[in-house]
């Protein structure tokens, strides 16, 4: 899968309740959470954020909670991608077993500045600066996950070893 | 070559001899935990699996907490989707209110969760049973749903950080300011899919409680699991509580570490974190005199016997400052009722403290206790990020009970022996 938006950056460990504050947890409609996406982080970004659209982060991305709702906020915002300098551990397990698509890497963070356009092919893990021309690589998924994310996510994983 | 503690539980639940960081297993678990704000998104998930059953219904654990008593209709909404899930399937392990808790709190308390257990819950301060020398981490509500039908959740097998604590414990110092030192220390992703194992005299001193306190926090510094060799201690508070076997693993002399950090423990003073991140860390010394609107009390990480009793013991005689608004908030019912026999609930509202049931509700910013713009609380919880408890522009400021009820008394932040 390629996809091509425009990027919208973050700070450094951007945390769930950024992402999807715990006033709002009462339910999990994709859409209702959509409607305060990165609220707390920037209160703009539900009114601006397009289908298609990417988020890019400094390290730590998605750290403190558990809730599924920060990666289902995200995916109902419509943003198709997110790519950090690093992920907190369960906001990234969580993003691939509900297909919320994401990439690490270290390096084409400093190169990228909000407005950006981006092409991210998650299967090489290649991401390119459209502005600048200039590609990153990143670490490809391990196996595992990327047959969990080859099904569409766990539940579908889990559905077929049943 | 040796293994963690951590290796070797997780080696076992996967059937193998050992395990290497880095090696993806699947583990069979103990137990599976969700809450009112994560197990209806699992339930959800689950029901498109169309499998009839839990894999096991003494092994699934639900627990009605973040806006239980039911702050408004969602979340009555959310809560009766749990407990007609529990009832259909036949799970008892489902607390109402009356039995309910504090997952954290209660989990342990009820002897659900054990020594060399494999605990996985859809809430991050899972990690939280690692004091009793388990291997628990939180997921999210997929792996839950995918758990309740297999028993079985995948993992990277971490590396771990190992963390030695030498010395003599000084007054008014516990766990909060140990780990609070730590994640000071290290960051807030210090400890990123690692696991951490805390070790050292001061840890083999420590009570239970103050353990909990400790593994409780793993996750703020990014940590896969938190986790503590049981001992005598451990023996102590398991023995009373278990209905099954558990099993007490050590790690190996020559187990591998990605890094050793040691702590000389006995030049601590209490820590606060400043707003908006665990990691911004100061001696409660150089804290003092910030203002505050709001003190809390309780929560998975302090809401204990033992948290109260210091809290209690600050407080007794004394008055809240008249511009303060104090809540505190019990663990479990079993905790509020002990606190009850022993005077401490009479001492906190005789000091013009409020009382509240055992729910998340503060420490969230849920409800029972949200913060207005441009406010300032002080908490013994484990999370001070923007918004955490309530508005964006209000602030959170993270300590131990000792400090919050010094603090409760004179308004700004205040060392506990200065009252
Ligand atoms: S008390 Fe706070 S940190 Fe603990 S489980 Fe509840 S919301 Fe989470």
């Amino acid at each position: 899968m390629k996809y091509t938006g425009k990027i919208y950056k973050f700070g450094a460990d951007v945390d769930t309740d950024a992402i999807i504050p715990a006033r709002y947890l009462n339910t999990f409609d994709p859409e209702e959470l959509a409607k305060h996406c990165m609220e707390d982080a920037d209160p703009t970004f539900p009114s601006r954020v397009k289908p298609g659209d990417i988020i890019v982060a400094d390290k730590n991305f998605g750290c403190g909670s558990s809730r599924e709702h920060a990666p289902i906020a995200i995916k109902g915002a419509g943003v198709s991608c997110v790519v950090a300098r690093s992920f907190a551990r369960i906001f990234y397990r969580n993003s691939i077993n509900i297909g919320l698509p994401i990439l690490e890497c270290e390096e084409a963070i400093d190169g990228m500045e909000e407005g950006d356009q981006i092409e991210v092919d998650l299967e090489r893990g290649r991401i390119t600066n459209l502005r600048t021309g200039i590609s990153y690589l990143a670490q490809p998924f391990p196996a595992f996950m990327q047959e969990i994310m080859a099904k569409g996510g766990l539940i579908n994983y889990v559905r077929d070893k049943c | 070559m040796g293994m963690t503690i951590t290796q070797k539980i997780l080696a076992d639940h996967a059937g193998k001899k050992s395990v290497e960081p880095g090696e993806l297993i699947n583990c069979k678990v103990d137990i599976v935990l969700g809450n009112d704000v994560t197990a209806p998104v699992a339930i959800s998930e689950f029901e498109k699996l169309g499998q009839e059953e839990v894999y096991d219904r003494d092994k699934v654990v639900l627990v009605p907490d973040h806006f239980a008593p039911n702050k408004d209709i969602k979340s009555a909404e959310q809560c009766r989707l749990m407990r007609e899930f529990a009832r259909s399937k036949g799970i008892k392990n489902y607390f109402e209110i009356g039995q309910m808790g504090i997952e954290h709190c209660l989990l342990p308390e009820q002897g659900l969760v054990l020594p060399g257990d494999v605990i996985i819950g859809a809430d991050s301060h899972t990690c939280t049973y690692g004091a009793l020398g388990a291997f628990a981490t939180g997921v999210g509500s997929t792996d839950m749903a995918a758990a309740m039908a297999t028993g079985e959740a995948w993992f990277k097998v971490p590396e771990t950080i190992k963390m030695v604590y030498y010395g003599k414990l000084p007054a008014w110092v516990g766990g909060k300011d140990l780990i609070l030192h730590t994640i000071g220390d290290i960051g807030v992703d210090g400890a990123r899919y690692m696991a951490m194992e805390f070790t050292g005299e001061a840890i083999t001193a420590l009570s239970m409680d103050n353990r909990f306190t400790m593994a409780n926090m793993a996750i703020e510094a990014g940590g896969k699991n938190g986790i503590i060799a049981p001992d005598d201690i451990t023996e102590a508070y398991v023995k009373k509580r278990a209905r099954r076997p558990y099993r007490f693993y050590q790690s190996d002399p020559d187990a591998a570490y990605h890094e050793v950090r040691e702590y000389d423990v006995s030049t601590l003073e209490p820590v606060v974190a400043f707003p908006h991140l665990p990691e911004n860390t100061r001696r409660v010394s150089e804290a003092q005199g910030v203002k505050l609107d709001q003190v809390v009390i309780g929560s998975c990480t302090n809401g204990r016997l033992e948290d109260l009793q210091i809290a209690a013991s600050v407080l007794k005689g004394k008055k809240v400052h008249p511009e303060m608004r104090v809540i505190v908030f019990p663990g479990t019912q079993q905790i509020l009722l002990e606190a009850m026999r022993r005077g401490y609930i009479e001492t906190f509202i005789e000091a013009g403290a409020i009382v509240s049931t055992p729910t998340c509700g503060p420490c969230l910013g849920g409800h029972m206790g949200i913060l207005a713009k441009g406010e300032r609380a002080l908490a013994t919880t484990n999370r001070n990020f923007v918004g955490r408890m309530g508005h964006p522009q209000s602030e959170v400021y993270l300590a131990s009970p000792a400090v919050a009820a010094a603090s409760a008394i004179t308004g700004e932040i205040t060392p506990p022996w200065q009252v």
